[in-house]
């Protein structure tokens, strides 16, 4: 949390699944807790998918496989889709992830990722697809995430791409800060603006 | 330009931040104790106080038992986050309806029964199926934690002012096809991520001649769409809903509400980026096949023999079949039934359970199948009761249970067992939803119950 961003450069965990939604992510039964434990969630992240029903470590799942590993978790298009809950960003942070780069995020989870200092980082189709190719010849594969010149470039191509972010959610990632600081320092300009619209 | 969007979310600029997002005034912030503490620890932890604590309203509903909700919560861990709402409310002066009061329910069903929700009103909750208050003519959507925070302390929130969408549907739809269907439809014509960047205004004939209890259906599933809301211009039917109900304008203001509320309608010079028409005819009853709500089919029609057929890549196409037990090609009509769910936020309301118990009358539960029936707050129970359903249901061997959010989502004791199937009247097929290794076949109130009194999938149209 409020870790601040610069240039990150990482292997990658590939997962070429599209539409993966929140709740594989991190299943309801484990939003329960009452606080932001980030290393729970963390432990749970895709829980269905890590362990069999039996609750033996699956080995054929991408995180149990200890040729992928890094702080980039590469994911096929609409990541992140259905329930709104920012568990699944706490359990992709708790995990250790920093940047999740895919061709497509559901806008919920991507407001979550962005609020708890993870970047989602939106590339094109084929910039991903070739990525993915590359990780799978080696896993080794490097990923350099740029911030500050909003640049992502896949280390073993060459190929490098620019990705989207407003201004003001660059600096605040880039300088520790978050929307409530902001929101709460402009107080006067809600207070003004529920005067002019006497508000129902 | 000059859409029903942009007139209400531009009435609730605040501010636009330069080079981002622009800063949106709430007027209703609902909290659950799922999403919320959280947020109210992190108030806490800054020492901020709720800005404008008469705008939020809390219940819990996710963990609430559906049966015996006199008695404390047997789930240690629900209780903890059940109890502690209440005590966030407490601390923080706001409003809360309590387990088993005659105020509790699911929120977005309790919301706009209350009259809390009203049209021109922009609403967040930290669940994405607040999309279902655009009915009302309403700005409404699902916000994360860390925004539910936001709004606590400032009733703002930051946001990028999204996309808007028109979808029309013309004609009139055919007997026994509902809301439900209407908006599984539209699921597997665009797919989960089809609007995904939008808000989409539902408009057409369809969409007009559709009840409050429809409109709020059609509106609630936007988000299985990708859209962040869906709404619908407020209208008669939307007045004539909101008249007299607790928290809606009385005397004069009403006057002046109902005036204003009739300005909200897209003008007729409006321009969407995006535009799209269907035919009530080309619609029939729907069933999901898949692991998402995307993935669904008319009753009659067979599982896609590819993914490419069903709008999904293919790699994901044959894993939800997988998991389902389900062949390419196959046909669902007769497959055995083992739960039937009628409830949630997406059909837990009265007219849900006439139509459950239009399909059940003089006929009998299938014996085999274990059927949860479960209104979407106490006023639905009350309504159920004062309207005699509730017998009607009983003769046919079916019990209701108490409110909350039951096995949509298996947060409670309601939880599908690994490898049954169900029938439900919910959101979300996704793979485990219901209860770890649970299957989910989505449908209408009516489909469920053909499923409930015959065992098996069956087109409710045979039973009408």
């Amino acid at each position: 949390m409020k870790q601040k961003f610069d240039i990150i450069t990482s292997t990658c965990v590939p997962l070429p699944l599209e539409n993966v939604d929140t709740d594989q992510i991190i299943p309801a039964r484990f939003l329960k807790a009452t606080t932001r434990e980030e290393q729970f969630f963390g432990d749970n992240l895709f829980r269905d998918w890590r362990y069999n029903a039996d609750g033996t470590v699956n080995r054929d799942f991408v995180l149990n496989n200890p040729n992928y590993s890094g702080c980039i978790l590469v994911a096929g298009k609409n990541f992140g889709s259905g329930s709104s809950r920012e568990h699944a960003a706490w359990a992709i942070a708790g995990y250790g992830f920093r940047v999740v780069i895919s061709s497509f995020f559901a806008d919920i989870h991507k407001n979550n990722e962005l609020n708890n200092f993870v970047l989602p980082v939106q590339v094109s189709e084929d910039f991903l697809s070739e990525l993915f190719l590359a990780i799978r010849n080696n896993p080794k594969t490097e990923v350099e995430v740029d911030l500050p010149r909003q640049t992502v470039t896949n280390k073993a191509t060459g190929r490098s791409e620019h990705f989207d972010i407003n201004g003001y959610k660059k600096h605040c990632l880039m300088n520790g800060l978050d929307d409530i600081d902001f929101l709460v320092q402009n107080e006067d300009k809600t207070i003004e603006w529920e005067y002019g619209n006497k508000v129902c | 330009m000059n859409t029903l969007f942009d007139k209400i979310w531009d009435k609730h600029v605040v501010q636009v931040v330069d080079d981002g997002p622009t800063q949106l005034y709430i007027d209703r912030l609902y909290c659950h104790e799922v999403t919320s503490p959280q947020a109210f620890d992190g108030m806490r932890a800054r020492g901020l106080k709720c800005f404008r604590p008469e705008k939020i309203f809390c219940m819990p509903d996710h963990n609430t038992p559906t049966h015996d909700q006199d008695k404390p919560i047997a789930d240690p861990i629900s209780k903890a986050q059940v109890d502690a709402l209440e005590r966030n409310a407490k601390e923080f002066g706001v409003t809360h309806y309590a387990m088993n009061s005659r105020d509790n329910g699911i929120i977005h069903v309790v919301g706009p029964e209350k009259g809390l929700s009203l049209p021109g009103m922009t609403i967040v909750c930290g669940d994405s199926h607040t999309s279902t208050h655009g009915a009302m003519g309403a700005v409404a959507f699902g916000i994360g934690t860390s925004e539910v925070e936001m709004v606590m302390a400032s009733q703002c929130i930051l946001q990028q002012k999204p996309k808007s969408m028109r979808i029309s549907i013309n004609g009139q739809l055919q007997k026994g096809v509902t809301a439900k269907d209407v908006a599984l439809y539209l699921m597997a014509q665009l797919t989960t991520s089809g609007a995904t960047g939008y808000f989409v205004e539902y408009a057409g004939e369809v969409v007009r001649n559709l009840s409050m209890e429809g409109r709020l259906t059609l509106c609630n599933l936007s988000i299985e769409m990708g859209a962040r809301g869906g709404f619908i211009a407020p209208d008669e039917t939307t007045f004539n809903y909101i008249k007299g109900r607790e928290y809606a304008p009385k005397g004069e203001e009403w006057d002046k509400a109902v005036a204003y509320w009739q300005t909200l309608k897209s003008g007729d010079d409006a321009v969407f980026d995006k535009e799209l028409t269907f035919d009530a005819a080309d619609i029939e009853p729907r069933i999901t096949y898949g692991t998402n709500p995307g993935m669904g089919i008319g009753i009659t029609e067979s599982v896609p023999e590819n993914g490419q057929m069903a709008k999904s890549p293919e790699q994901g196409f044959q894993k939800a079949l997988e998991y389902m037990g389900f062949k390419p090609g196959q046909m669902l009509l007769g497959t055995k039934v083992d739960y039937v769910f009628l409830g949630a936020c997406t059909n837990g309301r009265i007219e849900d359970f006439r139509a459950f118990a239009s399909i059940v009358k003089g006929r009998q539960k299938a014996q085999d199948v274990v059927a949860w029936l479960v209104p979407g707050s106490w006023t639905v129970d009350r309504q159920i009761r004062e309207e005699g359903l509730d017998k009607v249901l009983a003769e046919a061997g079916f019990m209701i249970r108490q409110p909350g959010c039951s096995a949509c989502l298996a947060m409670n004791d309601d939880k599908v067992p690994a490898g049954k199937l169900a029938v439900s009247t919910s959101n979300r097929n996704f793979e485990g939803r219901q209860g770890p290794g649970s299957r989910t076949i989505l449908a209408s109130p009516l489909t469920a119950a053909a499923a409930a009194v015959t065992g098996v999938i069956t087109d409710p149209r045979k039973l009408l």
